[in-house]
């Protein structure tokens, strides 16, 4: 009877723990991610302001649509503001889309042209879990501004379409999107993210081109000023 | 199982209860900087790129 009770109380104990060890998970993921991933994105929006103090950076100053330029992961070059996002919202992008680079920020595919030059900037954020910067990005609708700030302009995209798509469709970041051998003409920017938000089956895709650009000596864009 | 840690360890009640709490905490350390970062690669909340 003792051994029997003994088992009984093991396997209980082990059960709750085990629903312990799942509730610890779940905090885990809506939480301290989400912690851990802005704490990291004030770092990189600290890195990114110290080195805007200084002249141009080299890696930004190579031939115009050359890609692969940046060679250093997870460092930030530029924010990107969303107004649909929230008035505030301003989040640091970095080279690169390993998960240590989106852990930081939005990441940028190396693959892909800088801010603003010809060709497709193509970046990606985390929808769930890990600050989640795109969160909403669903809520991006045509015509909405999505202003990329870097250390000397202002980039002004205008969001064109959304799509959703395969894992594998990386013909929507390429130069043209949807004609990998053409050759661009175009300033575009795509946003990547995963779909549906909890599950990342699919891809939602969110396309624009560039409107303006801007000085940063000329002040904010219109876009980004409150009374707008 | 509980009961059996409780009965190994050393010391009076408060000293117990100080060695449970670190051992609690210890556990909960692991599990957030080591085995969450690896479980959550499993799930699919972390694919964001379009790749090959």
């Amino acid at each position: 009877m003792s051994a029997v009770r003994t088992a009984t109380r093991s396997v209980g104990e082990l059960l709750v723990t085990a629903g312990l060890v799942l509730l610890l998970f779940v905090s885990y993921q809506l939480v301290w991610t989400n912690f851990e991933a802005n704490r990291a994105q004030d770092g990189v929006s600290d890195q990114i302001r110290d080195d805007w103090q200084r002249p141009a950076a080299s890696g930004q100053t190579g031939e115009t649509g050359e890609v692969g330029r940046l060679t250093d992961f997870g460092k930030g070059f530029a924010f990107m503001h969303i107004p649909r996002l929230g008035r505030s919202y301003s989040v640091p992008v970095v080279e690169g889309v390993a998960l240590d680079d989106l852990a930081k920020g939005i990441g940028h595919y190396p693959k892909t042209v800088l801010p603003g030059e010809v060709g497709n900037f193509a970046v990606a954020g985390h929808r769930a879990t890990h600050g989640e910067p795109f969160a909403y990005l669903d809520e991006v609708r045509k015509g909405d501004a999505v202003v990329v700030e870097t250390q000397e302009e202002w980039f002004v995209y205008v969001i064109d379409r959304t799509r959703i798509v395969q894992p594998t469709d990386t013909w929507v970041i390429a130069p043209v999107p949807g004609r990998p051998d053409a050759v661009p003409t175009e300033r575009l920017i795509t946003l990547t993210t995963c779909n549906p938000r909890w599950a990342s089956t699919e891809r939602l895709i969110v396309w624009g081109h560039l409107e303006s650009r801007r000085s940063k000596a000329a002040g904010r864009p219109a876009e980004l000023r409150a009374d707008a | 199982m509980y009961a059996w840690i409780w009965r190994h360890l050393p010391g009076p009640v408060p000293i117990r209860i100080v060695l449970a709490t670190a051992i609690v905490a210890a556990v909960v350390l692991l599990l957030f900087t080591q085995v969450f970062p690896w479980a959550e690669q499993s799930l699919p909340f972390l694919k964001v790129t379009v790749d090959e």
